[in-house]
């Protein structure tokens, strides 16, 4: 790893002025930035940690939903959001092991938008709004593409306010050695209709599968998609799952979810 | 920039990098080379300690991040006269460990999953333990040491 300055900011504004100098970096959990510093995939010269930021953190309900603040760890979302969204406290003690979970952090996730990881899914899914330093962000308008979003150089996440859905379940098919989704389904029942989230699956990351969207909302059962066949075209294909053998998985895990929720 | 935390209960001190990881700082900083780094990618859990109580891969976390925080490797492990600890004495007593390369990390995920939940499932222990490695044992001693340490009948476990 080259080496760089670490600077701890106690505030959001400080955190931005911070991200304001030439080669700097956000680092929350660390957790996907430094194994990607060691293997020179990034080498930025200053990184600007978030885990002292208190406005940053922390599960909270409030009138629109529940708002978790971006440098949340993810073991603090399966413990603290558990008795306001059970679907989604479940899917982050899903999440890698418990000392991934005791640093990596829901912004983290979202702004790094891997394809197989699993807070994309539930964000989407939820319709969620990613809060920034500067604005607020549909989750629809925020994930671009693999490793891309809507975030401009230098702008954070802050927190990430999920509506509550009336039922929801996450359904995950881990990878067995790496612990990330091979395909992860998402699906939350709202009163104006069903949303259904997949990560894992996608070339182009997260999606959201609306025929199974629209057979949802008029029937509410894992029967209700078994006339349904994902295409398997835009799917993605590797040693672990061909494309064809995903968009099955999708299916599988859809059922699945809309039983559990 | 020299970095302090507390380490096993006392304050301790060394010279840092930005870039220096918390399992650089305690095994060529400190000389605490219990903690192992096997991987070094966030993989194994070799490198597993505690940071204010929570488990952490060290390999993954900055020493400079981790500043002023309260930190316990396994050199903190044993019992004040110098016995093993309860966890430490059912690893050995259950053959947990071959090689024994894994067991700082074992032993410390362990103590944390204890720390939550003092009476597991042969479940809760498995899905705990999920991101530590070991290419030795085949787990199944290490579950029945961890069952043990709980307290557990471990011979009501099956055998293999
Ligand atoms: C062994 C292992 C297993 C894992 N398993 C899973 C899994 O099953 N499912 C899953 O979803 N993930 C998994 N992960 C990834 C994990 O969830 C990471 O924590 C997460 O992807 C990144 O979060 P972080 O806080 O560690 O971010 P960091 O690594 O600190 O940062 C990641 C990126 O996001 C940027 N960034 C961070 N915070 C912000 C912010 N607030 N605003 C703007 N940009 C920001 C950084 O600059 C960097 O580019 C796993 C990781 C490991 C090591
Ligand atoms: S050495 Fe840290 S996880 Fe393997
Ligand atoms: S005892 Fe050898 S790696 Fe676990």
């Amino acid at each position: 790893m080259h080496n760089f300055d670490l600077v701890k900011p106690s505030s959001v504004a400080e955190a931005v002025a911070a991200l304001g100098s030439e080669g700097a970096q956000a680092l929350s959990g660390g957790q996907t930035l430094l194994p990607s510093m060691k293997q020179r995939l990034a080498a930025p010269e200053r990184l600007v940690s978030l885990t002292d930021i208190a406005e940053m953190k922390g599960v909270c309900r409030g009138e629109e939903g529940l708002v978790v603040g971006a440098a949340t760890p993810h073991g603090v979302v399966a413990r603290e959001a558990k008795a306001h969204y059970p679907a989604l406290a479940w899917l982050a003690g899903e999440i890698g092991d418990p000392s991934v979970r005791a640093r990596g952090t829901i912004g983290g996730s979202l702004a790094n938008n891997d394809p197989a990881a699993c807070y994309p899914a539930a964000a989407l899914a939820s319709g969620a709004t990613i809060v920034t330093d500067r604005r607020e962000i549909a989750a629809g308008d925020f994930f671009q593409g693999l490793f891309t979003t809507a975030l401009e150089e230098g702008e954070i996440v802050t927190s990430v306010r999920f509506p509550l859905p009336e039922r929801a379940a996450y359904m995950k098919f881990a990878q067995p050695a790496s612990r990330f989704a091979l395909v992860g389904v998402f699906v939350a029942q709202f009163a104006d209709g069903v949303r259904v989230a997949v990560t894992g699956a996608g070339e182009d990351g997260v999606f959201r599968w609306t025929e199974a969207e629209g057979a949802l909302s008029a029937d509410f059962r894992p029967e209700a998609v078994e006339g349904l066949s994902l295409s398997a075209e835009g799917l993605l294909g590797d040693l672990h799952g061909t494309p064809a053998y995903r968009a099955h998985l999708v299916k599988v895990l859809t059922k699945r979810a809309v039983a559990a929720a | 920039m020299k970095v302090t935390m507390t380490v096993n209960g006392r304050p301790m001190s060394a010279e840092t990098e930005g870039r220096t990881l918390l399992s650089s700082f305690l095994r060529e900083g400190l000389g605490l080379t219990g903690t192992h780094v096997g991987c070094d990618t966030t993989q194994c859990g070799a490198c597993t300690v505690h940071v204010d109580g929570e488990p952490v891969k060290s390999c993954t976390v900055l020493a400079q991040d981790v500043a002023g925080k309260s930190v316990t490797t396994i050199e903190g492990m044993a019992n004040k006269d110098g016995s093993l600890s309860v966890i430490q004495q059912a690893f050995q007593d259950h053959h947990g460990l071959q090689c024994g390369f894994c067991t700082p990390g074992m032993v410390m995920i362990s103590a944390a999953l204890l720390n939550e939940k003092p009476n597991p499932t042969e479940e809760e222990v498995r899905h705990y333990l999920k991101g530590n490695i070991c290419r030795c044992t085949g787990y199944h001693n290490i579950v029945k040491a961890v069952m043990a340490a709980a307290g557990a009948d471990s011979r009501k476990l099956a055998a293999e």
